[in-house]
C-alpha cells in the first residue's frame, strides 16, 4: 500500500498550509485521545469502586467534557482545512489547465474531450475531499498515536504497553504485507468494476446503432448475463481481498482481547490500580482504530487520486509553442512583406505521425492562395503554423524575414484573422461575437460587418436583431450561419492576414456560395490563405498550392485544380 | 428532490430485501460484537480490580474473545454481502434503466447533446447503487443499536437505558438533519456557481485556438479566475458548515458517555447499581458509537441519490415515441417502402410536412438538403425511431406501425453519420450488421469504402481495436466503417447519411458506384447529402426542402 502518492502531494503545494493545519490537528488530537482515556478511566473508577458522587466527580467530568469538544473540534478543524485545500488544489488545478490548454498548447485538441475534462476540474473536488480530510488527518492519527500513546503506558502498565508494543507493530507489518498482496486483488477489481461500467456506458451510448441493427433487444440480455458473470468473478476476488481486512480486524480485536485479559490478570494479582487499568483498556481500539481507518480511507480516497492524476496528465502533455524570446522583436506587417515558410515540417510533439514536411511555400502580400489536397493530407496543419497556434519541428516561418518565433505572440496574432473548419458562436449577443475581431467596433459597424458577411437575412428575422443571444443557452446557429458569424468578425478586424480553413466543406450548396460571395469581397486588400476542396472558393484564388501526405506535390500558380481535384463530396 | 423518485428507486430492491436485510443484519452482528467486547472488557477490568480468584474472571475472559473474534468474522461476511448485493443491484438498476431508455433512443431524448445525457445517465445509475447498501442500512443498523444497546443497559438500570437510547436516537437524527442541511446548502450555493464554471472552462477549452487568435485569451482567463475566486469563497464557506456537521459525529460517542454516567453515578452512590456495573456500562455507551456514525454518510448519500433518481426520472418520463403492436403483422417478403404525405413535427417545429417518398428495390434515390432541413428525421421515420403525426410510411403496401419493429430495422438500415463504432474489433463492429457475415463479405466492404489496404496495412488486419468510438482509427476510417458495417448488413434497403463525406474524389466516385450497384443487384438504396452534383449516376435525386421533396434542381456539375 502507498502510503501517499507523490503525484498527488505535488499538485496539493497551494494547500501546504492546510497540509500542515491537519497535521498539526491531528498532532494536537492524538494527545487528546490520551487525556480523554485518562479522564473516563478516572471517572468510572472513582465512580464504579471508588464511590465518588456526582459532585465529587464533576471537576472530573468538566474536565473530560471539555477534552471531548476539543477533541472533536480538532477533528472538525482538520475537516474544515482538508475541504478548504481541496477548494484550492482544484482551484490552482484549474487555472493552471485553462493557461496550459488556452495559451501554451490553443492549437491541439487533447486526448480528453474538454466537456470531461471541464467537468473532472470542476467536480474534482469532492473525490479530492475525502483524500485531503478523511485519509491525511487519519495517516497522521496512525503515525502518531500508537507510538505516543505506548511509550506513555510503560510508565503506567509496562505488561500491557509491551502488548502493544509487540502487538502494533506486528499489525504495521501485517497492515504492509497484506497491503501488498491485497493491492493487485483490489486493483483487479477496480479493473472489472470499470470494464463493466464501461460496457454498460458503451451500450447505452451505441444504443441508437444497437437499433439501427435490431439488436437493442439482444443487448439487454447479455447486459443482465455480463453482470452476473462480472458479479460473480468479482466476488471471488473480493472473498480473498477481504481476508486482508479481516486478518487487520482480527490482529486488532484480539490485540484489544489480549490487553483486556492481561490488564484483568494483573489487577487481580493486585499490581495495578483500576485506574491505570481502565486508562490502558480504553486506549487499545484508539491505536489499532486509525491503522485500521487508513486501510478503509485509502480507497476511499483513491478517486481522487485518479481524478487529479487525469487532470495532471492533461497539463503534462508537451506545449506545442516555443516561449517568446526576452526582448521580442516587434511584428511584421504582412501587407508589405511576404510571409514564408521554409523548408517547414511539423510532427506533434506527443504523437509519431510527421504531420507536414520539407514544406517551401511564400504567400506575397494581397495575395490570394488555395491550398487544396483531401482531408488529413496537413492542410489544416499548415494554417495553423501560419497562425502560430504550433511552431514548426524544424525549419521557420518567417515574415518579412523575421522568425515568428522571434515576435510576441500576441502581437502576431493582432496581424491574423482566422476562420476555423468549424466555427465557435461563443455565449453572448450576436454583437459581442462579432465584437471578438475588434472591441471597439461601432454599433453600425457590427451591423454593417453583419450584412456584409451575408446574415442581413437572419438579423431581419430576429426581433432583438444584433443582441440576440446565441451559443450555449441562446437561439442555435446553423453550421452556415456560425460560417458567416465567423466571417462578420473578420469584417470588423482590419487584420492584414486572413487565414480561412475549409469554410464551406460541411455546408449545403447555397451556404456555401452564400459564404464564398462573402469571403470574395473580404478578399480586397488582404493577404490570404484559404484550405479548400471546393471550386468555388478555389476560383478565387490567384495561386492554388496542392498537399498530398504533408507534402506540396504541386505549386503552379497558373492551373487551377480540376474539379476532380476539388470535389470531393 | 423528490423524494417520490428516490422511493419509487428504492423500491428496486424489493426483490432483494432478503440480501438488504442479511446486509444489515451481519453490519449490525459486527457492530453489537464490537459494543460487547467494550462492555465485557469494561467489566472485566472493574471485577479484576476487586481481586477475586482469577478462576471466576475465566467466563469473562472467554467472552471478550469470543466478542473479538464475532466481531472480525461478522465484518468479513458483513463486506461480502454488502458487495454482492451492491453488484447484484447495480446489475438489475442497469437492466432496469436500459429497458426504460432504449425505446427512447434516438428520437424520444430531450435536448440535442445526447451524448452527454448519456453520459449523465450511467453516472446516475451508478450513483444509485449507493441507496441500496449505504444509505439504507445504516438506518437499520442505528435503529437495532439504539435498541439493542437502550435494552442491555436497561437490564442493569432502566433509567440509564432509558437515557442512553435517548441520546443515541437524538444523535442519530440530529446527524443526518445536520449533515442533510450542510449539503443542501453547499449544493444551493455552489452548484450553480459549479456549472456555470464548468459552461466557461468547456467554452474556453473547446474554443481556445479561436480565442487565442482572437486575443481573447487574457480576457477568458481573468473571467475564469473571477468566477474560480466566487467558488473557492462559497466552497470555503461551505467547508465550516460540512465540517461542523461531521465534527458531530465525534461528538456521538462523548454525549452517550456521559448520559450514563450522570444517570448510573447516583445509582451506585444509592447502592441501586453494582458498582462493578458502571465500567460496563460506560464503555458500552462508548462502543454504541459506531453504530450511529453512519447517519451522517447515508444523509449525504441519500441526498445524491435523490438527485440522481429524479433526473434519471426526467429523462425516462418523456414519451416512448414508438410501440410495437400488440400482435405484430408479418413484414411482406417482398415490395417498396412508400411514404405518403408524411407531417412530423418534433418540440413544436414542424420538419416533415407532406412528404411523399417511394424506395424501391432496384433503385437509387437521393436526397439533398441543407443542414437541419429534416434528411436526419426523414431517416428515423423510414425506420421507425418515430412516426408520423399525419401521413403514413407503408413497406410492401402494409402499414409499418403494423410490424414488429425488429423485423422493420432488420429489412431497413439505418446509417447515421454520429453511429457509435464499438470498443472492440474492426472484424466485430462489421459483424453487428450480420453475424453471418464471412471474411469474403466484409473484405469487400471495406473494399467499397477504399479501407481494405489500410486494414490489411494494420498489424492484426480485421481483428484490430477500434478504441472508444473509434478513436483508435482516423476520421475517415471511423466514418468510412460505418458505411462499410452498412454494406456488410443483408437489409434490403439501405439508408445512408452522407456516405462519401470522407473519401477523397475518386474514391468517392467509386463508393457512389458501388452503391448504384447494390441497387442494381436488388437491394433499395437511398443517400442523403449536400451536393446533387455527386450523386448524377442515381436513378432520381430531390430536394428536401421546407419539409417536403421536389425535383433536385440542375445538376450542377462541377
Amino acid at each position: 500500500m502507498r502510503g501517499v502518492d507523490p503525484r498527488l502531494l505535488r499538485a496539493s503545494r497551494p494547500a501546504r498550509v492546510h497540509l500542515v493545519v491537519t497535521v498539526s490537528l491531528g498532532v494536537a488530537g492524538a494527545a487528546l485521545v490520551v487525556l480523554q482515556a485518562v479522564l473516563l478511566a478516572r471517572a468510572i473508577a472513582r465512580g464504579s469502586l471508588g464511590g465518588a458522587t456526582l459532585a465529587e466527580l464533576t471537576p472530573t467530568l468538566v474536565a473530560l467534557g471539555v477534552v471531548l469538544l476539543l477533541r472533536s473540534s480538532t477533528e472538525v478543524g482538520a475537516e474544515i482545512s482538508g475541504r478548504i485545500g481541496a477548494a484550492r488544489v482544484l482551484s490552482d488545478l484549474r487555472g493552471r489547465l485553462a493557461r496550459h490548454l488556452l495559451v501554451r498548447r490553443s492549437g491541439v485538441t487533447g486526448r480528453e474531450p474538454a466537456g470531461e475534462l471541464a467537468t473532472l476540474a470542476v467536480q474534482g473536488v469532492d473525490a479530492l475531499e475525502p483524500w485531503l480530510a478523511g485519509y491525511l488527518p487519519r495517516l497522521v492519527l496512525a503515525a502518531v498515536v500508537p507510538p505516543v500513546t505506548i511509550a506513555w503506558l510503560f510508565t503506567v502498565d509496562a505488561w500491557a504497553a509491551l502488548v502493544l508494543a509487540l502487538t502494533v507493530p506486528v499489525l504495521v507489518v501485517f497492515l504492509v504485507l497484506v497491503g501488498l498482496a491485497a493491492k493487485e486483488r483490489t486493483e483487479a477489481r477496480w479493473e472489472s468494476m470499470q470494464r463493466l461500467g464501461g460496457h454498460f456506458l458503451e451500450v447505452v451510448q451505441g444504443l441508437a446503432t444497437l437499433r439501427a441493427h435490431a439488436r437493442d433487444g439482444a443487448q439487454a440480455r447479455t447486459l443482465a448475463s455480463v453482470s452476473d458473470r462480472y458479479r460473480r468473478d468479482t466476488m471471488g476476488t473480493l472473498r480473498v481481498a477481504f481476508l486482508s481486512a479481516l486478518v487487520l480486524e482480527l490482529a486488532a480485536m484480539i490485540g484489544t482481547a489480549l490487553v483486556a485479559a492481561t490488564v484483568g490478570v494483573q489487577l487481580a494479582e493486585g499490581r495495578l490500580g483500576l485506574e491505570a487499568g481502565l486508562t490502558v483498556l480504553l486506549l487499545a481500539p484508539e491505536m489499532y482504530g486509525p491503522l485500521r481507518q487508513v486501510g478503509q480511507q485509502f480507497h476511499a480516497s483513491a478517486d481522487g487520486t485518479q481524478a487529479v492524476g487525469r487532470l495532471l496528465d492533461a497539463l503534462e502533455e508537451p506545449a506545442t509553442l516555443v516561449d517568446a524570446p526576452d526582448v521580442p522583436l516587434e511584428a511584421p506587417d504582412p501587407r508589405r512583406d511576404a510571409v514564408r515558410l521554409e523548408g517547414v515540417a511539423f510532427a506533434y510533439p506527443d504523437r509519431d505521425r510527421t504531420v507536414l514536411r520539407e514544406i517551401d511555400l511564400e504567400l506575397p502580400p494581397g495575395s490570394i492562395t488555395a491550398l487544396v489536397g483531401p482531408s488529413g493530407c496537413g492542410k489544416s496543419t499548415l494554417a495553423a503554423l501560419v497562425l502560430r497556434l504550433a511552431d514548426p519541428t524544424s525549419g521557420r516561418v518567417t515574415c518579412g524575414g523575421i522568425d515568428l518565433r522571434d515576435v510576441e505572440l500576441d502581437a502576431w496574432r493582432a496581424r491574423l484573422a482566422w476562420v476555423p473548419q468549424f466555427p465557435r458562436v461563443f455565449a453572448g449577443t450576436i454583437a459581442e461575437n462579432v465584437r471578438l475581431g475588434a472591441p471597439t467596433a461601432s454599433a453600425q459597424r457590427v451591423e454593417q460587418a453583419l450584412r456584409e458577411a451575408n446574415l442581413g437575412a437572419l438579423l431581419t428575422g430576429l426581433p432583438q436583431g444584433v443582441d440576440t443571444r446565441v451559443g450555449e443557452g441562446g437561439r442555435p446557429l446553423s453550421a452556415g450561419e456560425a460560417q458567416r458569424l465567423a466571417l462578420a468578425r473578420v469584417v470588423v478586424s482590419d487584420a492584414p492576414l486572413l487565414v480561412v480553413d475549409e469554410p464551406t466543406a460541411h455546408l449545403d450548396e447555397r451556404s456555401a456560395a452564400e459564404v464564398a460571395d462573402a469571403l470574395r469581397r473580404l478578399a480586397a486588400g488582404r493577404t490570404v490563405l484559404i484550405a479548400e476542396h471546393r471550386p468555388q472558393l478555389a476560383a478565387l484564388a490567384d495561386r492554388v498550392v496542392a498537399l498530398d501526405h504533408g507534402r506540396i506535390v504541386r505549386a503552379d500558380p497558373s492551373v487551377l485544380p480540376t474539379s476532380e481535384e476539388v470535389l470531393v463530396a | 428532490m423528490s423524494a417520490g423518485a428516490l422511493l419509487r428507486a428504492a423500491a428496486v430492491a424489493v426483490p432483494r430485501r432478503r440480501r438488504v436485510a442479511l446486509a444489515a443484519l451481519l453490519s449490525f452482528g459486527a457492530v453489537a460484537s464490537a459494543v460487547g467486547l467494550m462492555a465485557a472488557s469494561g467489566y472485566l477490568i472493574v471485577r479484576a480490580a476487586q481481586q477475586p480468584p482469577i478462576l471466576t474472571l475465566t467466563a469473562v475472559i472467554v467472552a471478550v474473545r469470543a466478542f473479538a473474534l464475532s466481531r472480525a468474522l461478522l465484518r468479513y461476511a458483513e463486506r461480502l454481502a454488502s458487495h454482492d448485493l451492491a453488484l447484484r443491484v447495480l446489475g438489475d438498476l442497469r437492466a432496469r434503466c436500459y429497458e426504460r431508455l432504449a425505446p427512447l433512443v434516438p428520437a424520444g431524448l430531450p435536448g440535442r447533446r445526447s451524448g452527454d445525457l448519456l453520459t449523465r445517465f450511467v453516472g446516475d445509475v451508478d450513483t444509485m447503487q449507493d441507496l441500496y447498501v449505504r444509505a439504507l442500512t445504516p438506518p437499520l443498523v442505528a435503529l437495532a443499536t439504539v435498541l439493542v444497546a437502550g435494552a442491555a443497559a436497561a437490564v442493569v438500570a432502566p433509567t440509564v437505558g432509558l437515557a442512553l437510547a435517548g441520546t443515541l436516537f437524538a444523535c442519530a437524527v440530529l446527524l443526518p438533519l445536520a449533515t442533510g442541511l450542510a449539503v443542501r446548502g453547499a449544493a444551493r450555493r455552489q452548484g450553480p456557481l459549479r456549472g456555470e464554471l464548468t459552461t466557461e472552462l468547456v467554452e474556453a477549452l473547446d474554443g481556445a485556438a479561436e480565442l487565442s487568435v482572437l486575443g481573447q485569451a487574457p480576457t477568458r482567463l481573468r473571467r475564469l479566475s473571477d468566477l474560480d475566486a466566487r467558488l473557492r469563497r462559497a466552497a470555503t464557506r461551505d467547508a465550516v458548515s460540512a465540517g461542523l456537521a461531521g465534527g458531530l459525529g465525534t461528538l456521538v460517542a462523548g454525549a452517550a458517555v456521559f448520559a450514563v454516567l450522570v444517570t448510573a453515578v447516583p445509582l451506585v452512590q444509592d447502592g441501586r447499581i453494582d458498582g462493578v456495573l458502571l465500567g460496563l456500562l460506560v464503555l458500552l455507551a462508548l462502543a454504541s458509537a459506531e453504530g450511529i456514525v453512519p447517519m451522517g454518510d447515508a444523509a449525504r448519500r441519500i441526498g445524491a441519490c435523490a438527485a440522481a433518481a429524479s433526473r434519471l426520472e426526467e429523462i425516462t418520463r418523456a414519451g416512448v415515441p414508438v410501440t410495437d403492436p400488440d400482435v405484430p403483422a408479418a413484414l411482406p417478403v417482398s415490395g417498396a417502402i412508400a411514404v405518403q404525405d408524411a407531417r412530423v413535427v418534433l418540440d413544436e417545429r414542424v420538419v416533415l410536412d407532406g412528404l411523399d417518398l417511394r424506395l424501391e428495390p432496384g433503385r437509387a434515390i437521393g436526397v439533398v438538403g441543407a443542414s437541419g432541413s429534416g434528411k436526419t428525421t426523414l431517416g428515423h421515420m423510414l425506420v421507425r425511431f418515430l412516426d408520423p403525426a399525419g401521413g403514413r410510411v407503408t413497406f410492401g403496401g402494409v402499414d409499418v406501425r403494423a410490424v414488429a419493429q425488429d423485423d422493420l430495422r432488420s429489412a431497413v438500415l439505418l446509417a447515421e453519420q454520429d453511429a457509435r463504432v464499438f470498443a472492440t474489433t474492426i472484424r466485430e463492429n462489421l459483424l453487428i450488421a450480420d453475424r453471418g457475415a464471412d471474411d469474403e463479405r466484409l473484405w469487400s466492404a471495406l473494399q467499397a469504402v477504399d479501407l481494405a489496404a489500410e486494414v490489411e496495412a494494420m498489424p492484426d488486419g480485421l481483428d484490430t481495436d477500434c478504441g472508444t468510438d473509434g478513436d483508435a482509427l482516423s476520421g475517415g476510417q471511423r466514418r468510412r466503417l460505418l458505411i462499410a458495417r452498412a454494406l456488410v448488413s443483408r437489409a434490403r434497403f439501405l439508408v445512408l447519411d452522407e456516405p462519401a463525406a470522407h473519401l477523397d474524389a475518386g474514391a468517392a466516385r467509386a463508393l457512389l458506384a458501388r452503391l448504384v450497384q447494390e441497387a442494381r443487384d436488388g437491394r433499395g438504396v437511398l443517400v442523403m447529402g449536400h451536393s446533387a452534383a455527386s450523386l448524377a449516376a442515381f436513378d432520381e435525386v430531390h430536394l428536401l426542402q421546407a419539409g417536403r421533396l421536389t425535383a433536385a434542381p440542375v445538376l450542377a456539375a462541377a
